[in-house]
């Protein structure tokens, strides 16, 4: 259906970003990003520890003042995109009573959580949950979730809002080699059945390729940026980003526990 | 409208204590209070703003030293100003700047602890203010009711429509926002609510103990439930049954009342670790 007509793919997102420069007091975390993201797009936004990839999700979302162009060219009339944003592992208190449901319908609906959840909104809630496998936690407490499982149950409230643009934000963090591999996969289909763009930031160089079209290398300014078989075989363009890659991109076959910060 | 209290107390409680018009008025005030601390304080502990609170309490001091130095014959207003100006200035450093918000807000208690004192302590006339310390449930007014009944129904009527949103933003702020909720705004607005509804409650409850009052049926109720909705419930259901067991407690011990309520509640909450114990022994051997 999609490839009959390429309007249809491209009234979806497209983000042109130039000269996209951020600081915080002193120090330039961006500089000079230029980096055009197409229609139905997944790509891989790779650096060391303070190369600025979230700086430039949180630049994409509003939430940092930023100088340069953002432009989002939607078709006919250019208009922000709807954007779904998975935050980096977020801090949730170990002894919270929150229940994952009662999270995923504090989010999609006005009524409050507190009250209690209808049975309709619960078997809304469980629908948003089962597309990504976790239903079976509806129940739970959220302090309670294991890394993957959290991941996954943000990632349904964010798909909730029907985004033209998905941000992941370290999806990695804490979360096993198991659960990363089915998170990545559920991205990907993701993206097959509702033709989004996605931008996944990570330090997992070698994990995210089989599951991105593009891999963009930053630190601080694009380095470099390619396909995954062209970034991963190019030596080249490894060295040109430093030896930091090297290390950081073996990272997940040494590490696999929890415990990687 | 307080006459018919009146008369229903005297029917459903014929008892000695509840035969008092002063004992009538604080049951009164105590039912309205107690669930709209709770259900304040269980998003107090959820946004981990404990200590704020109890910065707010104390800061009350230097709100009645203002209002004394002003010549204002009933402080409420000035301790109504102090943590209204309180509330905002927390918000814009949080949003602001990276700095330690314990830090900060431990200066600031020292500070306005020390200038309420050193004002009220003039020429010996602190004892004077020990009132505000303490707290005096048993003198409210039917025209304090009123006030309180407002209080209520506003917080009942922002629960309703801001609570999904606040839920949102104390688990993480950039979530709500990638979600279209004005974080700044709700939280915010919540921490003026919090300090209208703490400032009016200073005389009733005093300055010493209503953190207490604010925080510990939320965290009894967290230790034992698994939803938002049972959170919400069992901590106003604990500090309801606290406040008036408290209430009446004071009654026949002749003890502060606030501090009274307090005690029980810190005995529920006692009681609730235990809970929390038992319920994590029984799902380990399954």
């Amino acid at each position: 259906m999609r490839s009959q007509n390429d309007t249809i793919s491209c009234r979806h997102c497209c983000i042109k970003v130039s000269g996209l420069t951020v600081a915080y007091g002193k120090s330039l975390v961006l500089d000079g990003v230029e980096l055009h993201i197409h229609c139905g797009e997944v790509i891989a936004i790779v650096g060391p520890n303070g190369a600025g990839k979230t700086t430039l999700l949180r630049a994409i979302l509003g939430e940092v003042p930023y100088r340069g162009r953002m432009e989002f060219l939607q078709g006919a009339r250019p208009r922000k995109p709807r954007i779904g944003y998975v935050p980096q592992k977020i801090q949730v208190d170990p002894d919270s009573p929150i229940s994952v449901m009662d999270l995923v319908v504090a989010a999609i609906s006005a009524r409050p959580v507190w009250l209690g959840v209808s049975r309709a909104l619960a078997a809304q809630a469980g629908d948003v949950l089962k597309r990504f496998s976790a239903e079976h936690l509806s129940a739970c407490r959220i302090g309670d979730l294991s890394g993957g499982e959290l991941q996954r149950v943000l990632l349904a409230i964010a798909m909730t809002k029907e985004p033209e643009l998905l941000l992941l934000d370290e999806p990695g963090t804490g979360v096993d080699m198991q659960g990363l591999a089915l998170f990545y996969k559920l991205v990907r289909d993701l993206r097959e059945r509702h033709d989004i763009s996605v931008i996944i930031v990570t330090h997992d160089l070698a994990g995210i390729s089989p599951y991105v079209d593009r891999i963009v290398l930053l630190d601080h300014a694009i380095i470099a940026q390619g396909s995954p078989a062209e970034v991963l075989s190019n030596d080249a363009m490894i060295r040109a980003f430093g030896p930091g890659l090297w290390n950081v991109s073996s990272l997940p076959e040494i590490s696999s526990g929890k415990g990687k910060a | 409208m307080i006459e018919h209290w009146y008369r229903l107390i005297d029917i459903v409680l014929p008892f000695g204590w509840a035969h008092y018009t002063f004992m009538k008025n604080a049951l009164l005030a105590v039912i309205l209070v107690a669930p709209v601390f709770a259900v304040l304080g269980t998003m107090v502990i959820s946004s981990r703003m404990v200590f704020f609170t109890e910065v707010l309490g104390h800061s009350a001091l230097a709100g009645i030293a203002i209002g004394v130095l002003c010549g204002f014959s009933d402080p409420s207003w000035s301790m109504l100003g102090m943590a209204v100006f309180l509330a905002v200035l927390v918000n814009v450093i949080k949003s602001t700047t990276r700095a330690s918000m314990d830090t900060v807000l431990g200066v600031f208690m020292a500070f306005m602890v020390a200038l309420g004192v050193a004002i009220l302590s003039r020429q010996g006339g602190f004892a004077k203010y020990t009132k505000y310390l303490i707290g005096d449930i048993l003198t409210v007014t039917p025209g304090e009711i009123v006030g309180i009944s407002v209080i209520f129904i506003l917080v009942l009527t922002y629960w309703y429509a801001v609570g999904n949103a606040l839920v949102l933003s104390s688990v993480n702020g950039a979530l709500a926002r990638s979600r279209g909720i004005r974080t700044f705004l709700v939280e915010t607005s919540f921490t003026l609510l919090l300090a209208v509804v703490v400032m009016m409650s200073i005389r009733l409850v005093g300055i010493l103990i209503i953190n207490s009052l604010l925080v510990l049926p939320a965290a009894a109720s967290r230790n034992v439930t698994r939803s938002l909705r049972a959170y919400t419930a069992v901590a106003a259901g604990i500090s309801l049954v606290c406040g008036v067991a408290g209430l009446v407690a004071s009654y026949f011990w002749d003890t502060a009342t606030g501090a009274t309520i307090v005690l029980f509640a810190v005995a529920c909450y006692v009681v609730s670790v235990g809970g929390k114990v038992l319920a994590g022994r029984g799902s380990a051997r399954e």
